[in-house]
Order: C-alpha cells, then structure tokens, then sequence
C-alpha cells in the first residue's frame, strides 16, 4: 500500500477529473509551539468523497479547517485550480461546512437558519424562498421550517446544518465529525442521507471521521493520518461494485473494507507510539 | 381503533382546575399581603401607638388619597427621571460595548476607565455632578443614568464577546462583512445578557434617582418623591412619609414588571432561562 506519497489512482472505470483542491506541503504551527500539521500534501478531485481518518490529535480537523480558510498555513500553499478565488485566497460560495456542533442560531427558526448564507450574501427572503424549502425538503425537514432549533432532536438538527451548508449549492462539503455525537441509529440514517445527496448533486466532499466503520462505509478514497506531527500515513482508494445501502453493510465487501482501513489506522497509531 | 382514540382522551377539565395553579400563585401572596396589613392595623389599635411614630394603613391610606395633588406630580417627577436615565443607559451601554468590542486594543485602553467609574459610589460624585450641571434635574438625570449604565454596559461587553465560536467561524466562512456579522449574529446572540442588564439596570436608576435627590436636596415645584420623602420627615408628617414610600416601591414594581416583561417577550421562544423544564 502506498504510504505518505500519494499517488493519484483513479478509481478502475472513472476517468480522471480535474482537481478541485491541491494542498502542497502544508505546514501549521499554532501560536502555542504546537506542530499541528507537517508537510501535508493533499489533491482532492471534483466528485470524490475523501474521508479523513486519524486518531485524535492527527491535525485532520486542522486540516479541514485551513482548507476552508478558517486559520492560515504556516507554510506550504493551497491552490484551487478550478474555482474563482476572492481577495483572502479562498473560492468564496464553493465551500460549505459542517461542524460537529450544529451551530444554528436558537434565536432564528430552521427557515432562519438556512437563510442566512443567502442573507450574508444579499439574497432577499422571497428570493431564496424556494431555494430553501426545496434544500430542506431534501433533507426532509420541509415540515419543520418555522420550527426554532430547541424543538428538534440532534439529528434534526444535523439536517438543519446540512441544509444550510448545501443551500449555496457548493462544489465542496466539508464537513468535521458532523455525527460524532448522534446515536447510531441516527448516525447511520444521516450517513445515508449524506451519501445520496453526494450521488445526486455530484458535490466533493472531505469528511473528518474517527470511525472506521464510517470512512469505509461513505467514502471511496481514505486518507489516514497520523498523530505528532498530523502527517498523511496512507492514501488509498476505495472501490465497490456494489450500491453503499443496508446491504453493503452487511457484505464481505464491506467487511473487507474495514478491515483493511482498521489496519492502515492501527499501523498510523502505532508508528506513533514507537 | 376510534374507540381506544377517544378513551385515551382525558376528560376537559373545568376552568378552575385548568387554571388552579395560576391562581394559587396569584391569590396565597395576596392573602399574605392582606394578613399582614390587617396584623399591622391591629397591633397600631391595640397598643394605640401614636402617628407621628408609626401610623396605621388607614392612616396611610388617607394620605395617599389627601396628599395626592402634592405627591402625583413628584412621583412623575421620579418616573420621568427613572425612565430618562434608563433610556440614556441603555443606548450608551450598548453604543460603548459595541465600540469597546471593535478591538483588542480599543477595550485595553477604555475598560479601565469604566471600572473605576463603576466602582465610585454615585453618592460621592453626586455634589460634583451638582457643580456642573446647569440644572438639577440634569444633574439628577447624569446621577441615575451613571448607576443604570454600568449593568448595561459590561453585561453587553460580556455578551457580545460570548459569542459561540463555530458560529463565527460560519460567518467567516461565508464572508460576512464586520457590520453584518455584529447585527445578524452578535447583537442577537448576546440579547439574553441585554435583557439582565435591562432589570438590573431598570432597578438602579430608581435607587439612583432617589439617592442623587437626597444628596440634591433639591426643593420646590420641581422635586421628586425622594424630596417629599425627606420633607415628610422634617414636618412629622409620618403618614404622607408612608405614602410616598409606597408610591416609590410601587414604581420600583412596575419597572421591574415591565422589564421582566420586555425580557420574556423577546426570548421565550428561544432562550433557556424564558423555558419550562420538562420534566
């Protein structure tokens, strides 16, 4: 298995589509001395879904954070060969990202909430009307649009967040151990609701995971990182001929998946332990 | 189906019962109340204690009711004194708070400035302010409007730096411009602080009022309750002393009412400390 340098296989059948974002030797040291990052080297592809995968303190939610311009590299460069870039060097309205919190407003209703990237942006209320109730029927909260985010579940609330990050229509999700703390039920509804929207809008989408079970189930190419200083420790395609449903995971396939990603993460931790 | 549909309906219950709980809560402190009104005429009878040392509620009562031409105007005195300082409060709280949080620097350099101010008592400014006002009543406004604006003021500072992180991040992300990030995501999110600053505030600038005045000593047509307190007091005319203190607690109620109301009306939907715990 490749290790560190990646090679860019793409997936047997797929054609090689253009990068969507290129990290070259990234580097982030915070203020505090901490080397978060070291001599990342990271190429993402439109229509790829990429999980991040690292024990925690591997720097993957750092990763994903500089990615979406939240934080700035020590060194090293991130480039976005196919988007227009603004003044701070970032694709502004390409990204979109999901927290582990779902950082809604509790003052503003579920409506409310997924407005405002269109507000920030100058799109009035009855403008965005339809682009809304539409983006939340897609995850299934149409009925709850004037609801205020105390009166939903976790999950709903989730959903709410995932509205709101898929309302500007973006070419990238990122999204950082959004169902960390839904129960598993909920986790692997909200697992397959994120899959179908990959497949129907054809978004990229980077997801920060600590799971297993999830990187192999949602994503088709797995990016293990390693703790102290968060390096990438292996890169590796994931491919299946069969449909990711209730099935797949009861499949050898998917068996095999895990296995060979549990392995490829218990190798990134005991490197570090050495 | 139907049938168990309608059995597991609990039969409507009556006003009363429906409402049993309201009503206890409103009627067992009136009672108290009444109790001790009427305990406190009986002890004055019984032990035929004089006026001038402890008058009655009837006698209390007689004022209010004899005395009302010379007390209503200073009581609106009060009220306009009281509402003055907390409207100049609250739009000076917020103003500077919002300045105060433009940056690091801004804050380092002014929020020493407002402590030490916070922290002298008012009565000791008072004869300076006296000085230098052109009036009394200004003097009075400057007064109570320094004790309303400090709650004010550093629970805003507090509530606009309280702002969930994530949610600055997402307007960040978004690209949201300094002006838009503090009205759609700061002056929203630290209204819970506002509004305890708003009864806290509420509550001071009728303390103020009243303290400055008595510093003031202001007399004549233009004086408040504080003043006729103090009149009262130099006459012996112990009942109208009453009547005036309780048309100041009253006041002091109403305030507090009102501002308790502003602060449910504005956050019950969403905020924590409006809700019902449920269970």
């Amino acid at each position: 298995m490749s290790m560190s340098q990646a090679p860019l296989i793409p997936a047997p059948g797929e054609t090689r589509r253009r990068p969507l974002v290129v990290m070259r030797s990234v580097s982030k040291t915070f203020s505090s001395g901490t080397l978060a990052l070291s001599d990342m080297s990271l190429t993402v592809e439109g229509g790829e879904f990429v999980s991040l995968l690292g024990p925690s303190g591997c720097g993957k939610s750092t990763a994903l954070r500089i990615i979406a311009g939240l934080g700035d590299v020590s060194t090293g460069t991130i480039d976005w060969p196919s988007s227009r870039i603004n003044s701070k060097g970032l694709p502004e309205g390409d990204i979109s990202f999901v927290f582990q919190e779902p950082t809604l407003m509790p003052w503003q209703t579920v409506f409310g909430n997924v407005y405002l990237p269109l507000k920030l942006r100058g799109v009035s209320k009855s403008a965005a009307r339809d682009e809304i109730m539409n983006t939340l029927a897609t995850v299934g909260l149409q009925d709850f649009a004037d609801a205020y985010p105390r009166e939903l579940s976790g999950g709903m609330k989730m959903r709410v967040s995932i509205a709101r990050a898929l309302v500007t229509k973006p070419k990238l999700l990122l999204m950082d151990e959004p169902f960390a703390a839904l129960d598993e039920i909920t986790r692997q509804k909200l697992n397959d609701d994120v899959l179908r929207l990959w497949r129907e809008t054809g978004i990229t989408v980077i997801f920060v995971t600590h799971s297993v079970f999830e990187s192999a189930y949602l994503s088709n190419r797995i990016v293990v990182m390693k703790a102290r200083p968060g390096r990438v420790h292996a890169d590796f395609p994931l491919v299946t001929s069969l449909e990711r449903d209730a099935r797949y995971r009861t499949s050898e396939e998917y068996r095999q998946a895990c296995e060979k990603v549990s392995t490829m993460l218990i190798e990134a931790i005991g490197g570090e332990e050495h | 189906m139907a049938d168990t549909d309608t059995a597991l309906v609990p039969p409507k219950p009556g006003f009363i019962s429906r409402n049993r709980d309201t009503l206890l809560r409103t009627l067992v402190p009136i009672c108290v109340v009444v109790c001790l009104v009427l305990l406190w005429q009986f002890i004055i009878t019984v032990n035929s204690i004089p006026q001038y040392i402890l008058p009655g509620p009837l006698a209390v009562a007689n004022s209010l009711y004899n005395d009302w031409g010379t007390l209503s105007p200073a009581l609106w005195v009060t009220t306009q004194i009281t509402m003055q300082a907390l409207a100049l409060a609250l739009i000076g709280g917020v103003g500077i708070a919002v300045f105060l949080i433009q940056s690091k620097w801004i804050e380092t350099a002014f929020y020493p400035i407002t402590v030490i101010l916070q922290v002298t008592p008012i009565v000791a400014i008072a004869p300076l302010i006296l000085i230098y006002a052109p009036t009394t009543q200004v003097a009075l406004l400057i007064c109570a409007f320094l004790v309303a604006f400090f709650p004010i003021l550093s629970n805003m500072v507090q509530g606009l730096k309280s702002v969930d992180h994530n949610l600055l991040n997402l307007f960040d992300l978004y690209g949201a411009s300094r002006w838009q990030t503090l009205l759609y995501l700061k002056l929203p999110s630290s209204l819970p602080y506002f509004m305890t600053g708003l009864r806290i505030g509420g509550g001071l600038a009728l303390i103020a009022a009243v303290v400055a005045e008595f510093a003031a000593g202001s007399a004549g047509a233009g004086s408040g309750l504080a003043f006729r307190l103090l009149e009262s007091q130099y006459r012996l005319n112990i009942p109208r002393l009453f009547a005036a203190l309780i048309l100041l607690s009253l006041l002091g109620v109403v305030i507090f009412a009102i501002t308790s109301f502003i602060s449910w009306f504005f956050l019950h939907r969403w905020h924590e400390s409006s809700l019902k715990r449920e269970n």
